[in-house]
């Protein structure tokens, strides 16, 4: 909880894209405020992303959430630099990616950053083993390192055997497993996740998204995830960042997003999921009172699916939530359920947008 | 040619049309229309057109003096291009040369034999390797082994050629765009350019008995698909691919060699087989200008209509064409089974 101690692992500041011919003369009307309908219709330009400012801790899952065309790949091609931003600055570790020069960049990318990509982008003429060496066959690593390397990541995603087979003979979901062992390979502290999971189908993508979560448990990596998926985005944020045409609408804990929505557009984006899963014991607890009757413990991790499990539905009971052992605050079964309604329900949006 | 004649006496530029003294060359036309003493009775309103023009008012030039002076340009540029040209290509010389006398000079038991093991390493196929067998020994049979041979070898210096210069061309092209958009008239004139005339130039450049003028002519018309079909591979290397390879940091070295060639090497090769096939059209139309080979024997029926000689050796250009385009697309089919993902 100290985060204010440490300075974030990357931080974006002010970072403005617009697309067009001539971006830099068009950037002080964006800076003054102007939308990106204006923009393409008076200076047929496209406002790609607006203002952002995000800062991404060490060792934590950052989300970035959005529709498409709201700018998220945008965003985070902007991190390796596969795209030229218009202005801003991106300080990973502290060094303003932005200012670098080839060789510079060409080492972050090689040893500090590596990507994990929507369509799996493994080469399709080298074997397996070969993919998930790549980057250190890009760095010049001896070849007796590259391998024991490649095979050991492949075994940790669960690929040992199909080391020597070619990506077009694997599913999809082997096939995007090498792209994430091709990223643990490169041993890089960033990982840059695109819609890692999105071409999968939905039980693949919840295995690879249990995978991804039991790799963090062990790696501490600080992991930038992009998805359009918010029950993906709320599985694994530790930081929730939420874009819209290219500016950021909220960004925070995700149970903090989903309890206080900033605006209608969030809004209309939480109603429609199962809150009893996503949200924990800890956001909707009080402080400990004098009342000393308790039906039982409960960790403060839990979701609250299981609290009303174990409760039988019982609304009258309270529950002392306890974490590392000791009790930090209690939990109404009324508060609970009270939280489970969305502050504007997903019937009424709707309605309302009508 | 009134017309003409009555527009310049009323413009007033009679006295400076016939300052410049006496009409230009005469035309046979013109000359059988004087003795046959009829007027000439040309069109009321003619095209205005130089010779035309020439008629009525003597400043003008005349047609001829345009291909006269594209000549006269040649020839102007000729010697000093000549000096360059000559030992730059010299080298193409001694290849062919060479080629032909080492293909020439080993006994037919060794390089049937080499020719068949070739066959098996390029395309793995017995069924190819088998009509590649059979093919060569029945030409060998009615006695055009030694005229195939000439033209094998002829082909496989030039294609060789073409491949070592077009490849590169196709990667620069596929790198810029400005380039692709300056090199693509030029492909697109070499290819349309009908290929007797591209001999003439070269006629008047090198001299007729030097191997290097036909193999530039080979040269320049087949190494056209290969340069085409690099570029067209490099552009068409999956994006996201790419995106990959920046994202790993790799240098545009490592991409090019560890992805982008191996990559577009189908359609790589697609240009190679494209180009065997045709310089093995350009190696018949060459014998014009003394390349050795079955070229010669077709010119021979031509020439003095032994029907039954040019059909023969045509015969034996058409097995020559199937056994190069079998034995090259088995090799294609080999490198795309490597890339079956795509």
């Amino acid at each position: 909880m100290n985060k204010q101690a440490k300075s974030p692992q990357i931080s974006i500041r002010g970072l403005y894209k617009i697309f067009g011919s001539n971006p830099k003369e068009v950037l002080p009307h964006v800076v003054a405020g102007m939308g990106k309908p204006e923009l393409l219709a008076e200076h047929g330009h496209v406002l790609g992303l607006q203002d952002i400012n995000v800062d991404m801790q060490d060792g934590e899952i950052t989300v970035v959430m959005g529709l498409s065309g709201s700018g998220k790949s945008t965003l985070i091609r902007h991190l390796n630099r596969l795209i030229e931003p218009t202005s801003g600055e991106i300080l990973v570790n502290g060094q303003d990616v932005l200012k670098m020069g080839e060789s510079a960049l060409r080492t972050l990318r090689q040893t500090e950053m590596s990507m994990v990509f929507q369509k799996f982008a493994l080469l399709p003429h080298r074997t397996v083993q070969q993919n998930a060496a790549m980057a250190l066959q890009t760095r010049g690593e001896p070849q007796d390192v590259q391998e024991r390397e490649a095979r050991k990541w492949l075994a940790r995603v669960g690929l040992d055997g199909v080391e020597d087979h070619y990506p077009y003979q694997l599913s999809g979901g082997m096939q995007q497993r090498v792209g994430i062992a091709r990223a643990l390979t490169s041993n890089s502290d960033i990982m840059l996740m695109d819609e890692a999971f999105s071409a999968l189908d939905p039980l693949i993508r919840t295995d690879m998204q249990d995978l991804l979560l039991e790799l963090q448990k062990e790696l501490h990596k600080t992991i930038v995830f992009i998805t359009h998926d918010l029950d993906e985005a709320l599985k694994l944020a530790d930081h929730l960042v939420i874009l819209k045409d290219g500016a950021v609408v909220q960004q925070g804990e995700p149970q903090e997003i989903l309890l206080n929505p900033a605006d209608p557009y969030i809004e209309d984006f939480v109603s429609d999921i199962n809150r009893a899963r996503v949200l924990r014991v800890r956001s909707v607890m009080h402080g400990l009172s004098a009342d000393e009757d308790f039906a039982g413990d409960v960790n403060s991790t839990a979701n609250l699916e299981s609290l009303i499990a174990r409760s039988g539905g019982d609304t009258s009971h309270k529950y002392r939530v306890v974490e590392n052992g000791q009790a930090i605050g209690e939990i109404d079964m009324r508060d609970l359920v009270k939280a489970l309604v969305p502050r504007a329900s997903s019937g009424e949006r709707s309605a309302a947008q009508l | 040619m009134a017309f003409y004649d009555k527009l310049f006496n009323s413009l007033g530029l009679r006295d400076w049309c016939d300052s410049a003294g006496e009409g230009g060359l005469m035309s046979m036309a013109d000359l059988l229309a004087q003795t046959g003493n009829t007027a000439n009775t040309g069109p009321a309103f003619p095209f205005p057109s130089l010779d035309n023009l020439n008629k009525a008012c003597d400043n003008f030039p005349q047609s001829r003096e345009l291909t006269a002076g594209v000549e006269d340009a040649f020839l102007a540029v000729k010697d000093p291009l000549k000096l360059v040209l000559d030992p730059l290509t010299q080298p193409l010389s001694w290849l062919l040369d060479g080629a032909l006398f080492v293909f020439g000079s080993i006994p037919w038991w060794i390089l049937l034999p080499i020719l068949f093991l070739a066959t098996w390493y390029v395309s793995r196929s017995v069924a190819v390797t088998v009509f590649v067998a059979i093919s060569l020994l029945f030409l060998g049979l009615i006695d055009h082994l030694d005229a195939t041979i000439q033209t094998l070898s002829i082909i496989f210096v030039c294609t060789g050629l073409s491949v070592l210069f077009g490849v590169p061309i196709g990667i620069a092209m596929s790198k810029s765009n400005t380039l692709q958009r300056m090199t693509i008239p030029i492909l697109d004139l070499l290819q349309t350019l009908p290929s007797f005339v591209y001999l003439i130039p070269l006629i008047f450049l090198f001299s007729v008995t030097e191997a290097k003028l036909y193999g530039i002519a080979i040269i320049l018309y087949a190494i056209v698909p290969v340069i085409r079909l690099t570029d067209l591979g490099i552009r068409l290397v999956d994006k996201d691919v790419i995106e990959a390879a920046n994202a790993f940091g790799m240098t545009s070295r490592q991409k090019l060699f560890g992805v982008e060639i191996p990559l577009a090497l189908p359609n790589i090769m697609a240009g190679v087989n494209q180009t065997i096939m045709m310089s093995l059209a350009m190696v018949v139309i060459a014998s014009l200008v003394s390349a050795p080979g079955l070229g010669v024997l077709v010119l021979r029926g031509i020439r003095n209509l032994e029907l039954g000689v040019g059909l023969v050796a045509g015969l034996g250009i058409v097995l020559i064409a199937v056994i190069l385009d079998r034995t090259s697309k088995a090799a294609l089919a080999r490198v795309n089974v490597a890339h079956k993902s795509q």
